[in-house]
């Protein structure tokens, strides 16, 4: 093995490979061996790096240069100047919004900066696809130290003492769930990985079994011990090919190197693990319908309980938790329930991954301490609104949590803070919005998802989003009528109190936070027959301010229906019968003459 | 091959060296400085000939880089040697017979090669 003295950690997970990730691996191996330095500099593909808005990323180790935004073309000119010349090429670095100077350093960008990580440990140091790295890093020591230390009992106790709740989104204490499943009488029990994620916007678990596939392994043969089960399934939606891939990869190593099969590390016990590919039904998520789903049953839920604790996979006990839960359980292991129960607040213990997307310069993945403020995520890591534009509000929990305004930003993230103000933590999605953002339309939007992926198997579900839907169609379509917020209210607390399983119970939660903060939108749409945002088509007209219109021509030549009219240097017209409102003449306009009304 | 639980130090030990590269946190950084004026008076062969020392004793806690100029042309090609810890070195004037004896007395031994040091201290990376 050639001694590098350089690494380029290419940052390989889905974002940054749909941005080219693999084109500038090529080029940069290739030039490499032009400048004869192949030995010398390695390239490693690494899970995603987490500032996924500024892919294709390089990160320069030993000295943590951070390269963002990378082409093609600039390649030879960056291997030139720094691997060969050893002078860091600045123009390729980040310069934060509003700053001259750029950032040379990974470490000293304030993305990064603010982060705490644990189930990401790894991300951007290892190469996924190999299970020496993991190793390197710790890996599989905690499952050495659970087999040959540790009896079940002691495992549970160390995972209760942590803290850790589930990462899923309900916070259920993870020990305390293990404990349930071991005291089932029987020998038969399971344990499963929930790795069908599928809210809008969300992508941490895809993330972390992309960049660290090993640690969710170790997680679940943790478990497994200290449960007793001997065979366990990991269930991942399909559309995650680069996720599915290293998943399979990570499988197979492990089983060479022992760790999956027979008498694992030569303690005797014996684990087998099956990957079950899921076809994007969003209400397999539920524990109940993923489990009917591995049997080859139609995935509906059913009530609980029993739970899968106590029957499960084919009636047998059965131990379900998500990623980002399993991979936090190897770090518990090696630094013990003291170091983790001293991260984060009272109530919840640890980090919690979010995928943070919408109106924010520094869209990607994410890793806070929980406790952190809304605020210090949003501002600090996520580097603000784009564009001057003011913060309206954010919504975590995806289609089953809810919408947190403005008033309510420097709340405390956690499980707690979080339902109390009618939000959930969720799995970790996080949406900021902007005052260009229409609250109405957002929970027209979340409520027609879990309306289209409503299993139909209970009534509330089925029937009674429809029929909130209905009116949230009306009133977003200038339909609304007086005594439609309290019919959705109505419909609302129904639904949550009569819905079989979790997607029907918090389908109504983004329509009750955006009537709760936002009722004054909900007013005007009804009421005036007007979308405050200037999003709902149906209330709004695109029209020309005289004042302020040239005639240079520019929205004439862009408006596709030809609704333009207005002879050069002279005020324009937009004739509103043939508008189909798609705002480009809006966005053309560089003298502000195209105003939403 | 089946692990034992021992095999897994045995696979740390062997990629230490990577892993103390990717956390950038050596017991020993050598940087070459490989300004235009570094590679005009040799700094390649200083860079390899560390490369190779480095090689030859399988030592798998240093980590080796870069930089640019350091300012002092004349004096080139120069090297800084910063053991963890203590204020690094830089040394001036390099060859490859003195780069053998730095790294055998210093880079290894811990002790500085006084007639080659410059100074002890460094210019700031920013």
């Amino acid at each position: 093995m050639p001694r590098y003295r350089m690494n380029l950690m290419i940052c390989t997970g889905t974002g940054c490979v749909s941005n080219g990730a693999f084109r500038i691996k090529e080029a940069l191996e290739g030039e490499l061996k032009k400048q004869n330095l192949q030995d010398e500099i390695q390239v490693v593909t690494t899970g995603c790096n987490g500032f996924c808005a500024n892919g294709p990323i390089v990160v320069v180790q030993p000295d943590g240069i951070f390269y963002q935004m990378l082409t093609e073309e600039v390649i030879p000119y960056l291997v030139e100047e720094h691997f060969l010349k050893g002078r860091p090429v600045q123009k390729l670095m980040y310069t934060p919004p509003e700053k001259e100077a750029p950032v040379p350093k990974m470490k000293d960008i304030g993305f990064f900066g603010k982060q705490r990580l644990i189930a990401l440990a790894n991300r951007g140091i290892i190469d996924p696809e190999k299970i020496d790295e993991y190793i390197a890093r710790d890996g599989y020591r905690a499952l050495a130290k659970a087999l040959t230390q540790m009896t079940p009992e002691d495992i549970i106790e160390e995972i209760k003492r942590s803290g850790l709740r589930g990462r899923g989104g309900a916070g259920f204490p993870t020990g305390r769930k293990w404990e349930i499943c071991k005291d089932q009488p029987g020998d038969e029990k399971y344990v499963i990985c929930n790795a069908d994620e599928g809210d809008p916007g969300a992508f941490m678990d895809r993330s972390i079994v992309e960049s660290d596939p090993h640690a969710v392994l170790e997680g679940m043969l943790i478990g497994a011990r200290a449960i007793g089960a001997r065979q366990g399934f990991v269930y991942i939606r399909n559309e995650y090919p680069l996720a599915l891939n290293r998943l399979l990869i990570a499988i197979e190593q492990a089983k060479e190197y022992g760790l999956l099969g027979d008498d694992i590390l030569g303690s005797g016990f014996s684990f087998t693990l099956t990957v079950a590919r899921g076809a994007g039904a969003f209400v397999c998520g539920e524990e109940t319908s993923l489990i009917n789903s591995l049997m080859g049953l139609t995935p509906q839920p059913r009530v609980k309980p029993p739970y899968p604790a106590q029957s499960g996979y084919n009636g047998k006990p059965t131990n379900i938790n998500n990623v980002e839960t399993w991979a936090n359980v190897p770090r518990i292991i090696n630094y013990g329930a003291d170091w983790f129960s001293g991260i984060g607040t009272e109530t919840s213990k640890g980090t919690k991954v979010f995928s943070l997307v919408g109106k924010v310069n520094n869209t990607g993945l994410v890793e806070v301490p929980m406790g952190i403020t809304l605020r210090e995520i949003i501002y600090d890591i996520g580097g603000g609104i784009p564009d001057g534009k003011k913060f309206k509000a954010v919504q975590t929990g995806g289609p089953s949590g809810g919408c947190i305004p403005e008033s309510l930003i420097d709340i405390q993230v956690d499980y707690e803070s979080l339902n109390q103000a009618g939000c959930i933590m969720g799995s970790g999605g996080m949406i900021v919005m902007d005052e260009t953002t229409c609250m109405v339309e957002v929970a027209r939007y979340f409520l027609a998802f879990t309306q289209e992926e409503s299993c139909g198997k209970c009534v509330p579900c089925r029937i009674g989003t429809k029929r909130m839907l209905e009116r949230l169609n009306n009133i977003c379509e200038g339909r609304g009528k007086e005594g439609d917020i309290e019919f959705l209210e109505e419909m609302s607390y129904s639904i949550k109190d009569s819905a079989l399983c979790q997607l029907g119970q918090t389908a109504p939660n983004p329509v009750l936070t955006t009537i709760r903060y936002f009722k004054d939108e909900y007013i005007a749409h009804i009421e005036e027959k007007k979308c405050p945002s200037g999003v709902c088509k149906a209330l709004i007209r695109y029209e020309i301010i005289p004042e302020n219109c040239v005639g240079c021509h520019a929205c004439f030549k862009v408006c596709p229906s030809e609704a333009i009219t207005g002879e050069a240097k002279e005020v324009h017209l937009i004739h509103q019968d043939k508008c189909i409102k798609c705002g480009m003449c809006r966005s053309t306009c560089r003298f502000d003459a195209i105003a939403v009304v | 091959m089946k692990l034992k639980p021992e095999d897994l130090d045995r696979i740390s030990q062997r990629m230490k060296a990577t892993t103390i590269l990717r956390e950038g946190a050596g017991r020993v950084k050598i940087t070459v400085h490989m300004g235009t004026c570094g590679i005009a008076s040799g700094a390649r062969d200083i860079l390899s000939s560390f490369l190779k020392h480095i090689e030859e004793t399988d030592a798998k806690d240093i980590i080796i880089t870069t930089s640019g100029c350091a300012g002092l042309c004349s004096h080139e090609p120069m090297a800084t040697v910063e053991l963890k810890d203590e204020p690094p070195v830089k040394y001036i004037d390099l060859s490859v017979d003195k780069v053998a004896r730095i790294f055998d007395e210093h880079v290894m031994g811990g002790q500085i090669v006084k007639e080659f040091a410059l100074a002890i201290g460094s210019e700031r990376i920013s």
